[in-house]
């Protein structure tokens, strides 16, 4: 099917900022999802606040869009009563993991099956620049006017240690890459997540002095490499891109469905009095 | 397999916000911005039809059709 299919064109040109990274993340997963040839009415979006969060109200699938930090916990009950949905949550670094943190690490723990996309920008964009638990040490922010001292979340390690069953890290200059990890995490049964470096012009990098989008971009290129790789070990500075963990282990939903088979039965052996 | 052959580039000048981000990556800098900061195709010929222009745009506004 053309992109144009997938969209709801009606709203184009989108809200985005010119060189957003938040829309090459649009167009990618708009390109796994025709690979993988899923039908719109499989696919249910929802999102929190933030110009990340935005995304949802482009797409052309069932679409959810809640409150911010908290689109993990409504995407948990849509999926817990639709399980057949493929649930895609894309979130900001800041609707993840600053507001939303706790949702992440528990979905992540109990291993729901959906994917989440962390569009990771490193800044409040939506709200003018504040820093969010990505920017940083050293940074710079609206709300960090003199450079920030927090430090940052490494989002692959984050992931692992709460138990994502499947964790990749990519940029929005890996565009083939991009796509083939959009398509790997939405297959997999269990709770994907898929960090996305994706530049706001904007903010981070007019603050950073950072340049254009394009430079950026080329800022992606240069400062990560696949996992594992010679230059990593030569540099360990270098943020690594790739598939990080796989594994399989039961699903939150499959094993409700157990439980509710168990108590069903239990109700039928011994009547409640 | 046989080299794609372009068509031609759909743009959609209503969508281009001239981000750069296309010309910027044309691994043949075929693409170029006009003194309306919109895209246009300077040099189709040297176009390899890699469509990374498409992919990369933010906004969905260009396209290679390919013969
Ligand atoms: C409960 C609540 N607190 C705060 C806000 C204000 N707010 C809106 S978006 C946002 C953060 C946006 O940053 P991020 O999630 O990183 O998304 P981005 O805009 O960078 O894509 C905040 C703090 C809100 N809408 N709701
Ligand atoms: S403020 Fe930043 S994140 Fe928001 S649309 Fe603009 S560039 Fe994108
Ligand atoms: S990447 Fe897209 S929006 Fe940016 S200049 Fe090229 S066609 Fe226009
Ligand atoms: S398809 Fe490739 S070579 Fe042709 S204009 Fe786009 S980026 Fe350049
Ligand atoms: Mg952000």
């Amino acid at each position: 099917m053309p992109v144009k299919d997938y969209i709801r064109e009606r709203f184009f040109p989108h809200l985005w900022c010119p060189g957003c990274g938040h829309g090459i993340v649009l167009n990618a997963l708009i390109r796994a999802i025709e690979k993988l040839g899923l039908s719109k009415n499989e696919i249910a979006m929802v999102s929190g606040i933030g110009c990340s969060s935005r995304i949802s109200g482009y797409v052309d699938f069932h679409t959810l869009h809640t409150i911010h930090g908290r689109a993990l916990a409504f995407a948990t009950g849509l999926k817990l009563g639709l399980p057949s949905l493929n649930v895609i949550v894309p979130m900001g670094d800041g609707d993840a993991l600053a507001i939303g943190g706790n949702h992440f690490i528990h979905a992540a723990r109990r291993n729901i099956e959906m994917t989440a996309i962390i569009m990771n920008n490193r800044i409040y964009g939506m709200t003018g620049g504040q820093y969010s638990p990505l920017s940083g040490y050293g940074t710079m922010a609206t709300t960090a006017p003199f450079s920030n001292i927090d430090h940052d979340f490494d989002v692959v390690d984050l992931s692992i240690a709460a138990g994502a069953t499947f964790v990749a890290r990519t940029t929005t200059f890996h565009v083939h890459q991009l796509i083939d990890i959009l398509q790997q995490a939405i297959l997999h049964e269990g709770f994907s997540v898929v960090e996305v470096l994706s530049q706001c012009p904007t903010y981070f990098g007019r603050k950073n002095k950072m340049g254009s989008a394009a430079d950026m971009m080329t800022h992606y290129k240069d400062q990560t490499t696949p996992i594992g790789s010679k230059a990593k070990k030569e540099n360990p500075a270098l943020i690594e891109r790739g598939v990080f963990v796989q594994k399989e282990m039961p699903e939150y939903c499959k094993e409700y469905d157990k439980i509710i088979e168990r108590a069903m039965g239990r109700s039928e052996s011994t009547p409640i009095s | 397999m046989a080299k794609p052959k372009l068509k031609e580039h759909v743009i959609n000048l209503d969508w281009c916000k001239g981000c750069g981000i296309c010309i910027a990556f044309c691994p043949k800098s075929v693409l170029e911005l006009d003194e309306k900061e919109k895209v246009v195709v300077a040099r189709a010929k040297d176009c390899i039809c890699c469509q990374l222009c498409e992919l990369r745009c933010p906004d969905l506004a260009i396209k290679v059709e390919m013969e």
